[in-house]
């Protein structure tokens, strides 16, 4: 065991990455000279140089682009967004290509390209750059939409995905970075269609995937002081949705809230909260309860920000709400 | 594909002038069936002709390898059939079937075949523009002596993904030859109406990329300008860019009554028929006897016949299959 920072952890994936594999490269803005927006590639460049830490103009169609056409010409790109909102720039490429070129192409042409990209508020950096919207590709068929949300997610979850054949996009929630947390001897390789559970507990499931992974275990252990025993899950993945664990720790706590940073209106938590309900409707002792954000662009002052964004408390009074039910 | 391994011009040009004036017959023919097709309901959805533009596929085609990559767009049959996709295999992805060059997923705008490096049929002006870069990044990364060569129309200029591929093609030295089908009309709209400088070379120069306008119905010109600027990407020069300045005789899509255009500028242009014009070249020395050209349309009238027949005899893709190709399938699972 090792322990590092959520940062170092995507780092050191990267790195064993393109120690062990000459075709995988990391491209973006400011990858190279500046060492990623978030500190993400720092020292990438000097090991490595510029031909495989590749710094792009702020051209995000084109960079995407450029990664979607390198994977097919045969290499493994890594291709950094600095967030989730500029991504919408290259949403074009990331659909109308990455995502369905396999299909279209009647199985001849696979796109092995991991898109890493920053998701969530909570740094005061207002609506342009704080939203999340990993639900919406989540939506996209031909595409798989991972989350890490621990330290050793970071770095097994992207080693995973860079084996994976097919287009993986990495949300990696801005407020992660600085957390520090123990990895694994070895490479820590996840296993991409699993979710886990992250704390056991009998009265209730809490679905959360990512940044709201911390949200949940601290409402939780104030729950626990409650006398609410709470379970929570960490999806890690959001396409393909791992329905079992979720399903099997409805069926033994009888109720459920999910968690989700996104707006509540078509959000990632309702299609959770819909599969909750076709599967494990008579499991049910209280309607699913979802935690989401407020249905406004992420404003700038803390106060105001706070309110908007899903808290510990937030979570802590859904859960004694479903729980008070019946 | 034989033919198309690049018979060097000089040597042979009577056969060599042969072979593009096939090509060009073999794309009109095949696109004519499929009007016919069309109006008997055989095949569906869009479909958008190439009729009149003959020479950019043919010219160009014949200066590539087959180690070369081709990305196209929605009006791409003429491309795929002159990179040596089976013009069968192209039929049956029309009819939307299982031997179809997509498994019947594509239809026709979306062709792929990966034998010939044929990266589709993208139905996103300008979408193919990115992933051409990206096709010449790994080509370069990995040390391999090819080119990508990427169409698209002229309403691509207006396209942000034009100005950003430009840009970091030229940026990065990519072997890309970038070929604009400048035909006039982005949809119903005429260039005048849509671009603010209609001298697309000019636009691609002002990126720093080498840029030539080339009469774009005369299949010479097309392959000379193509040849030159090839060799000129192979070297290492960074990416080359060529207007191709032709027409298209039919309206943008099956379904375009084709109000916005004027008959005479239509009847003006058919004059420069590509095809009319070699016949008429080849004719003036002496080198199409009748003969030639009869059998030459009686061979193609019989290769596209039998693409029709092995369209229609073909097997559809089974329903239980219709999720395949989405994501990779797993071995074992």
């Amino acid at each position: 065991m090792t322990t590092m920072t959520y940062r170092e952890a995507m780092r050191e994936a990267i790195r064993q990455a393109m120690r062990a594999d000459d075709r995988v490269f990391l491209m973006g803005e400011d990858v190279g000279r500046y060492g990623g927006s978030f500190g993400v590639s720092l020292g990438l460049l000097e090991e490595f140089g510029p031909e495989r830490i590749r710094d792009t103009p702020l051209s995000e169609s084109a960079f995407v682009g450029a990664g979607i056409g390198a994977a097919l010409g045969g290499l493994r790109p890594i291709v950094e967004i600095m967030t989730v909102n500029f991504s919408l720039l290259a949403l074009d490429q990331i659909l109308n290509n990455a995502a369905t070129l396999r299909h279209m192409s009647g199985g001849q042409f696979g796109v092995p390209l991991v898109i890493r990209m920053t998701t969530g508020g909570g740094r005061q950096l207002a609506a342009q750059h704080s939203h999340s919207l990993e639900g919406w590709y989540a939506h996209i068929p031909g595409l798989r939409v991972i989350a890490p949300a621990t330290v050793a997610d970071a770095r097994g979850m992207l080693a995973a995905a860079l084996d994976d054949p097919d287009p993986v996009l990495i949300f990696e929630h801005g407020g992660l970075y600085n957390v520090s947390g123990e990895v694994p001897d070895g490479d820590g390789r996840a296993d991409l269609d699993r979710a886990v559970v992250r704390r056991p507990g009998r009265d209730v499931t809490v679905v959360a995937y990512g940044g709201t992974v911390g949200t949940a275990l601290t409402a939780a252990q104030d729950l626990a002081h409650d006398g609410v025993d709470a379970e929570v899950i960490d999806l890690r993945t959001l396409r393909p949705l791992d329905d079992a664990t979720v399903i099997g720790s409805v069926a033994r706590t009888h109720r459920a809230v999910v968690v989700d940073e996104g707006w509540r209106s078509g959000s990632f938590a309702a299609e959770v909260s819909a599969r909750i309900m076709e599967q494990a409707f008579y499991e049910l002792d209280a309607p699913v309860g979802r935690v989401c954000t407020a249905e406004v662009p992420i404003p700038y002052a803390r106060h105001l920000e706070e309110a908007a964004l899903p808290q510990p408390s937030d979570v802590r009074t859904a859960v004694h709400e479903v729980v008070g039910h019946g | 594909m034989s033919k198309k391994s690049t018979v060097p011009p000089a040597a042979g040009a009577s056969a060599h002038r042969l072979d593009l004036l096939r090509e060009m017959v073999r794309i009109r023919r095949f696109e004519e069936r499929c009007v016919e097709l069309y109006s008997a309901a055989r095949i569906r959805g869009f479909l958008h002709l190439y009729i009149g533009e003959e020479a950019v596929a043919a010219g160009v085609m014949s200066a590539l390898t087959p180690a070369d990559a081709v990305v196209s767009t929605y009006r791409e049959h003429g491309h795929a059939l002159a990179r040596g996709i089976p013009p069968g295999a192209v039929m049956a992805e029309m009819f939307g079937k299982a031997a179809g060059c997509s498994r019947g997923r594509g239809g026709s705008m979306h062709l792929f075949d990966a034998t010939t490096r044929f990266y589709g049929g993208n139905a996103i002006v300008g979408g193919g523009l990115p992933v051409a870069v990206g096709l010449a990044l790994a080509d370069a990364m990995l040390g391999r002596p090819v080119v990508t060569a990427c169409f698209f129309g002229d309403g691509a200029v207006a396209e942000g993904e034009f100005h950003e591929t430009l840009n970091l093609a030229a940026l990065w030295r990519l072997p890309v030859l970038f070929c604009c089908e400048n035909n006039l009309y982005a949809m119903g709209t005429a260039i005048e109406r849509a671009q603010a400088v209609t001298d697309l070379a000019k636009r691609a120069a002002s990126y720093g990329v080498a840029a030539d306008t080339v009469d774009g119905m005369d299949v010479l010109a097309v392959e000379d300008a193509a040849r030159a600027a090839v060799a000129a990407v192979r070297s290492g020069t960074g990416p080359r860019f060529l207007e191709l300045l032709t027409y298209r005789f039919r309206a943008h899509s099956m379904y375009d009554p084709d109000r916005y255009r004027d008959k005479a500028e239509i009847a003006r242009w058919r004059q420069r028929d590509p095809i009319t014009l070699l016949t008429g070249r080849m004719r003036d020395d002496g080198e199409l006897p009748d003969d030639t050209l009869q059998e030459l349309e009686a061979a193609v009238a019989a290769e596209i016949d039998a693409a029709v027949a092995f369209a229609d005899e073909a097997a559809e893709e089974p329903v239980g299959d219709l999720t395949r190709f989405v994501l990779a399938e797993r071995s074992g699972s």
